[in-house]
């Protein structure tokens, strides 16, 4: 039996069990009424999104999260500034507020200074993972409580944005390292930062590259093929995968364009506008990130990450022999990425996608 | 009338356009690639569509375009790191609402009635009514031992939204002679699946966006137009729900209660149900575009509905009536019966808050007092926060040593038992053998005894054959004289026998 179709819970006691039989209605009900409602509800309660962003220092992190946002998140250290690297990994987190058009947000992220910046960079992703299973852990200890609240707080991480410096050759083994572990725990999209010292050619060939390390090494970043659903998804997320990882420039300075005013970095050869498409792929990260696949990116953090997270938790302490559903976070040399998760995404039938037409691995 | 009124309704929710009134569409598949229902909701930015977009003509031509956001006002501190934030410029996020309303349509909702109420009292005509089809259903007997639940599932799809509504019905309700168990299999129906529900989600791989929640939603409880007040059964049975699930009280053929009656029974119904204290459910009143309409529709409850599939012709339009010798009957004329009000209530514009109200009100009690019955808490014995997971293996650790405890004892009693048996037969069997020893030994001295007995005997014989030899020489030797030939015949004979 396909591992991912799984019938619905047989287990509700009915007197008699119940044949779903499609009807016609034979005019108008009001059923449609209810997606105002819910959005309603949903503008009442607002949104909560939490991101993370993981790289080495001075490749633009900060800045690119002013641009996002398009808000001062937080100061982005200026170079020759002779800040001290700190000694270990630290994470640090800021949360705001941001509203637009009736439509509250919540929004926090998380910064990682020092990741990749010592010596010796040997086991740098465990405060990361760490981090990640802890808030993992405490929307697990909020769910089990008896007296539960009505909304739990959401602080797990939704997406991690991943910055491979623009060395223009390949993945580095930190890269790779890094990825492989937490591809299967969050999330992960990977940017090329920076971009503006790539041309567009090397541009091509550099994400031609990576796109082939991501595949030599099983690396499954999000869009995840997956967890598409239907046809029309996996249309969208190819285009998707094909053009990642991104090559992205930030910038929070504005200058005068032609008249116009635009986000931009100044050089003595020109202006590299942020937000134009021939410039760099600034847009279709903003895009994806926040326009089009947020709630995407939250439903697969809550019911694939999370779900893996409590089975992984409730059957360690059990001492019971695992299941099949349980995720290997320690390292292993070719984890297979697929497997472990073997629930589906939705009630809709969820073609496992084994196809190889646009991809060899 | 209905129409305008129905409108209205919306009018106040979004204040943007008004859905076009649609015919049902046929299986119109969600439609990803473009049409929404104008004036509806806003159309999701594609990404690709964006993409080629931004391709073909650049970007900043659009941020021109748009102007820039004016900041709002700084929000209060909520809690001690979080800031609000002004930004200075256009984002985009405010498509959020709408990705979470097409992750909702792809996904389809759910929705479980449970209509209770004496047989015969309308409610799958109401329900057929209420949802503009005909479900199939065929009277119910009157003679049901004991009161049963029947579920059916329909699949119903309104442009691109799809609902699985499950209908509940309560069959024999109020038929039988003793009524005093009429309510149980309700109440016990509503926990199990509860129940169902809890167990999902305490499995360890569970798959909850997959699971058909099958939580009644709304109870739609029908009470007969007596005009008086209302029965004891219905007293006992909304007192025993009221904290399970959303109750709705309709009264039922209210085309037999003429209007003045029905002020009345209407106001004599309230007063009684308040002061029993049965919590029937309120239409929210908090959230402002929805509060006015709700609140007015409060003071109208129970509403008083008739329900009719059947059409007649009234001035030049069929509707939907009931048709009496004395006039017309309209079920979707507002000042014939409330049934506009229900449907308006029940569908448009509450039920994403009953299913809210059922999943965080009901539910959750139910959860709380199960766990708790089970002996879980927050709180150990020394105020520290317990987790559900210590207390369960604690709880666990205990269940296992008491197995084992008992294993040890079922153990010791079976080999205290083997061992007695073994000694009995071992001492039944000695005994076999000195019995055995015994006859034997019998055996062998009658054995002997006969040996002994004819020894005696041959020699008797023995002796006997002698004695005969020796008396027969002795008659025949008068006779010797004729037979010297016979003697020695005798003799020979005698020779011949010694």
């Amino acid at each position: 039996m396909d591992p991912l179709r799984q019938p619905p819970s047989p287990c509700s006691p009915r007197p008699s069990s119940p044949r779903t039989q499609s009807c016609e209605m034979l005019g108008y009900v009001g059923i449609e009424a209810v997606l105002d409602q819910l959005k309603i509800k949903a503008m009442k309660m607002g949104f909560e999104f939490n991101i993370m962003v993981v790289g080495q220092s001075g490749l633009g992190k900060s800045t690119m999260v002013n641009t996002l946002f398009k808000s001062k998140m937080w100061k982005s250290t200026l170079p020759g500034l002779g800040v001290p690297t700190p000694k270990t990994l630290q994470l640090q987190s800021v949360t705001h507020v941001i509203e637009e058009k009736g439509v509250k947000l919540k929004l926090t992220v998380t910064d990682t200074p020092g990741f990749g910046d010592q010596i010796n960079n040997d086991k740098c992703w465990d405060p990361i993972l760490g981090y990640i299973n802890e808030q993992y852990e405490r929307y697990l200890q909020e769910e089990i409580l008896i007296t539960r609240q009505r909304h739990i707080p959401d602080t797990r991480v939704h997406c991690c944005v991943y910055f491979v410096p623009p060395t223009g050759h390949c993945l580095r083994p930190l890269d790779i390292e890094f990825l492989q572990r937490l591809c299967q725990t969050v999330n992960v999209v990977p940017v090329i930062a920076r971009a503006d010292s790539l041309t567009i050619e090397e541009r091509e060939a550099f994400r031609r590259r990576i796109q082939h390390n991501l595949r030599t090494h099983c690396i499954e970043v999000y869009p995840q093929k997956c967890f598409d659903e239907d046809i029309n998804d996996r249309i969208l997320n190819s285009k998707i995968r094909e053009r990642i990882p991104f090559a992205v420039v930030g910038a929070d300075r504005e200058h005068l364009v032609n008249g116009r005013c635009v986000l931009g970095r100044k050089t003595k050869w020109g202006i590299i506008e942020v937000e134009n498409m021939a410039h760099c792929e600034f847009p279709l990260l903003r895009d994806l990130l926040i326009r089009t696949h947020l709630q995407d990116l939250k439903d697969i953090t809550h019911n694939i990450h999370y779900e893996n997270y409590r089975v992984f938790r409730l059957n360690k302490s059990h001492v019971l022999p695992r299941g099949p559903g349980w995720v290997n976070l320690a390292p292993g040399p070719a984890p297979s990425p697929a497997s472990p998760q073997a629930t589906p995404r939705t009630m809709k039938v969820c073609r496992w996608t084994q196809d190889n037409s646009d991809d060899e691995c | 009338m209905g129409r305008a009124a129905h409108c209205s309704a919306f009018a106040v929710v979004k204040g943007q356009g008004l859905p076009r009134r649609r015919q049902c569409n046929h299986v119109s598949r969600r439609d990803r690639t473009g049409e929404r229902p104008a004036g509806g909701l806003r159309q999701l930015p594609r990404w690709d569509s964006l993409h080629h977009e931004l391709f073909q003509s650049h970007m900043a031509a659009k941020t021109a375009g748009m102007p820039s956001q004016l900041p709002d006002s700084e929000q209060n501190q909520k809690k001690d790191n979080t800031r609000s934030l002004t930004m200075s410029g256009h984002v985009g996020f405010e498509s959020l609402p709408d990705q979470l309303v097409n992750r909702s349509i792809q996904q389809g909702f759910c929705f479980n009635i449970l209509c209770v109420g004496e047989t015969g009292i309308g409610k799958s005509t109401l329900i057929d009514t209420l949802f503009n089809t005909n479900f199939e259903d065929h009277e119910s007997s009157h003679f049901y031992p004991h009161v049963r639940l029947k579920a059916q599932t329909y699949e119903l799809q309104e442009s691109n939204v799809r609902l699985k509504l499950t209908i509940v019905n309560t069959v024999g309700f109020g038929d039988q002679i003793n009524k005093e168990e009429s309510y149980q299999p309700i109440v016990d129906y509503i926990d199990a699946q509860f129940e169902a529900y809890l167990q999902e989600e305490l499995k360890i791989k569970r798959s909850l966006f997959n699971y058909h929640d099958s939580r009644i939603h709304v109870c739609l409880y029908f009470i007969s137009p007596t005009g008086h007040s209302l029965k004891t059964l219905d007293l006992l049975t909304m007192k025993s729900l009221d904290s399970k699930v959303n109750i709705i009280p309709v009264i039922a053929k209210a085309d037999a209660i003429s209007k003045t009656e029905l002020q009345k029974f209407k106001i004599k119904l309230m007063s009684e149900l308040v002061s029993n204290g049965v919590q029937i459910y309120q239409f929210p009143t908090d959230d402002e575009t929805i509060a006015k309409i709700n609140a007015s529709m409060n003071g109208h409850l129970p509403f008083a509905v008739v329900g009719s599939m059947d059409e007649v012709k009234v001035g030049n339009k069929m509707v939907k009536a009931r048709q009496y010798p004395w006039g017309i009957v309209q079920v979707e004329n507002e000042n014939h019966c409330d049934f506009v009000k229900l449907r308006e209530m029940l569908l448009c514009t509450n039920m994403e808050d009953l299913r809210d109200q059922t999943h965080t009100r009901h539910y959750e009690l139910y959860r709380r007092c199960k766990l708790e019955e089970l002996g879980f808490t927050d709180v150990g014995p020394e105020h520290e926060p317990l987790s559900l997971q210590e207390t369960y293996e604690a709880k666990r650790h205990e269940f296992y040593g008491e197995r084992q405890r008992k294993e040890e004892e079922m153990k010791q009693t079976f080999v205290q038992r083997v061992k007695e048996k073994e000694a009995m037969l071992k001492e039944a069997e000695r005994e076999l053998q000195a019995k055995f020893e015994h006859l034997k030994r019998v055996h062998q001295e009658e054995r002997m005894k006969l040996e002994e007995k004819r020894r005696l005997l041959e020699e008797e014989i023995i002796a006997f054959s002698k004695k005969k030899a020796t008396s027969e020489i002795h008659q025949n030797q008068p006779f010797m004289v004729p037979g010297s030939s016979l003697r020695k015949d005798k003799d020979r004979k005698n020779s011949n026998f010694m």
